[in-house]
């Protein structure tokens, strides 16, 4: 349904993204994991087309959406695509609606847009939409401004313009990052049931390893703007490749005692102005040797698993 | 909801109102300077003085004054002017049309040139017509009414003759004079509305609305530009007050009556029931302007119409 390869975009001089690969399918729920500014949003501002207009750009590489290119669409073939058969849920929720017009009209807009349908029967769609997301009394919710809701809610809406016009797949860019860890609960078991009634296509990303041991089918790890290893969640979990992996799956407190110390990443995730030569983790990365100063490793294929490192291997 | 916000507003009115009429009062009272100097003839005894100022109450006391012209003035009394000698109702009547006409103008058409010219520079890709729109901007922004006024007579009056220099007789009079108040406020409102139309591009929402499919033009005109009209209704709304007052230097230029030509003659002459009563005019026409403007914004943002009064 989705194949990203060697996608690369950079912002004039700036590269911040390259050597993105991966692929999803129908019915099947991807996650994307990474610190802060590892290129996870990027990537999906990529397949949406809404890199921001002044100077970012698909430099190289390609996105192939059910068989259509996607990097060399036009504008107006792309906003058929958005929205209509490409749902995005973004981050933050208190911001996402316009605050100055009803949720009903918000939500209709996308049903009138792409599926054609009069007012009355978007409103209706909306109504049966809410309902699906478990939104009490989705009637009068449509004559509500934004300003009068919660943020969970909020999210629902967001998540219920996504859906209007019945997309095949969602992008979900951190949903759940600015909510109450009561509500990300439900937003993510909501997303999660859409996924299975639906037969949708997920692109969930996040920096919450939990969340994608919940939901995922896949997990692609992004580390500098590079896709540095995937594969199916129990792997990716039971049995990392990369040292980078390996560390991020060893941060996740287990068992922890009284006392005993959680476990980080020494050093910090480079920015995209002092990306090092060679393999971009190699100043943090216990196992680096000469090579990893110098050449970047290419992504190595192995059956549905792939991880991009000169010493890939189970060691801890 | 909107009409309970319309409600309280009016009701805020009456404390800002009797301020303003005793702030207009003192002010002029204030002043140093006695309009029955004006009045007296050479010569006059002390006496026929005494008389003149019994005759207009200034022998009485400023708070006593000042209940006598509110009280008048709720009859519809402004006042006799006291070196003019006419009631001051009458001569604010027959400014007011003058100042009206030419505010109306100049309103309508620094509010559309404007918001064109605001929306074209936040939304074009060419280079050249930015900077020729900022250019305008900054020139709009700092040049002076009364300098332009003369300018624009020189140049359309005096050498092509298409409009009449001075005066307030037929349509063609109020032309320059629209033009010259116009020139300003349209640097203002296109400043204000491209800043604003630019923040609002860079709203989280937006993003979100390019998710949704909508087409650029859309997203502009049914989301940003009501967002960014919001500071717009905010500025346009003060310059309803500033155009009807703030006009005295053009219609002085141009030679037209109005309210603000009669309030400096009677400031000149310390004429206090018409200063009183010009004041009040610009007074009101100031409140009005915010409360139309705080209404328009209440009936655009609706977290406005609920916040509490």
């Amino acid at each position: 349904m989705l194949e990203v390869k060697d996608l690369a975009v950079a912002f004039g001089s700036i590269a911040p993204l390259s050597g993105v690969t991966f692929s999803l399918a129908k019915g099947e729920t991807l996650g994307i994991v990474g610190e802060s500014g590892s290129g996870k949003s990027l990537t999906a501002m990529s397949i949406m087309g809404l890199l921001p207009m002044s100077d970012g750009r698909v430099t190289s590489g390609s996105i192939v959406f059910d068989g259509q290119e996607l990097t060399t669409l036009n504008e107006s073939d792309y906003c058929k695509l958005r929205g209509g058969r490409i749902g995005l849920i973004t981050q933050n929720p208190m911001t996402s609606l316009d605050p100055l017009k009803k949720i009903g009209t918000q939500v209709d807009a996308v049903a009138i847009l792409h599926l054609g349908m009069a007012k009355k029967k978007a409103r209706a769609n909306t109504v049966d939409i809410l309902h699906t997301l478990r939104i009490p009394e989705p009637a009068l919710i449509c004559e509500r401004y934004p300003h009068q809701m919660s943020g969970g809610m909020k999210q629902r809406i967001v998540i219920a313009m996504a859906l209007a016009a019945d997309p095949d797949l969602l992008i979900a860019d951190e949903p759940t990052t600015a909510l109450d860890v009561t509500v990300q609960a439900q937003i993510i078991r909501l997303l999660d049931d859409l996924v299975k009634q639906r037969g949708l296509a997920l692109l969930l990303i996040t920096h919450d390893m939990s969340v994608v041991a919940q939901t995922c089918d896949r997990v692609v790890v992004m580390y500098a703007g590079r896709a540095i290893e995937q594969g199916p969640v129990l792997d990716i979990f039971d049995n990392p490749q990369h040292p980078y992996t390996q560390a991020l799956v060893g941060c996740i407190p287990r068992d922890l005692k009284d006392g005993e110390k959680l476990t980080s990443i020494p050093g910090t995730v480079p920015t995209v102005l002092n990306y090092p030569e060679g393999c971009k983790f190699h100043p943090r990365c216990t196992r680096a040797q000469n090579i990893c100063t110098t050449v970047q490793p290419e992504l190595d294929r192995n059956g549905d698993s792939a991880v991009a490192c000169h010493f890939a291997g189970a060691s801890i | 909801m909107l009409l309970r916000y319309i409600f309280f507003r009016v009701l805020m009115l009456i404390p800002v109102s009797i301020s303003i009429s005793v702030v207009i009062f003192m002010i002029v009272h204030l002043l140093p300077g006695d309009p029955i100097d004006n009045l007296i003839r050479i010569g006059s005894s002390p006496g026929d003085r005494a008389l003149l100022v019994t005759k207009y109450g200034l022998d009485q006391p400023l708070f006593v004054q000042y209940f006598r012209w509110v009280g008048a003035m709720f009859q519809g009394d402004f006042g006799e002017a006291i070196v003019l000698r006419r009631p001051v109702a009458d001569l604010i009547s027959y400014n007011l049309p003058f100042s009206l006409s030419l505010g109306a103008m100049a309103f309508a058409f620094s509010s559309v040139v404007g918001i064109i010219l605001g929306t074209i520079s936040a939304t074009t890709r060419s280079a050249l017509v930015e900077q020729f729109v900022r250019g305008f901007i900054l020139m709009g922004s700092t040049v002076p009414g009364f300098w332009l006024a003369l300018l624009m007579i020189l140049f359309f009056a005096v050498q092509l003759q298409i409009f009449p220099v001075s005066g307030a007789k037929g349509w063609d009079s109020l032309v320059l004079p629209v033009l010259t108040i116009g020139f300003g406020g349209v640097a203002l409102v296109a400043r204000v509305t491209r800043v604003a139309l630019m923040d609002a591009r860079r709203e989280d929402f937006v993003t979100l609305l390019h998710a949704k499919g909508l087409s650029s033009g859309t997203i502009l005109f049914r989301h940003l530009i009501p967002h960014a009209m919001l500071p717009v209704v905010t500025i346009l709304a003060l310059r309803i007050g500033w155009i009807l007052g703030g006009a005295v230097t053009v219609e002085f230029v141009f030679g037209r009556p109005g309210l603000g030509s009669l309030l400096i003659r009677a400031l000149g002459q310390r004429d206090y029931p018409v200063v009183q009563g010009c004041l009040l005019m610009l007074a009101l026409a100031v409140m009005l302007g915010t409360l139309i403007g705080d209404v328009a914004q209440a009936a655009m943002d609706p977290r406005i119409r609920e916040a509490k009064t």
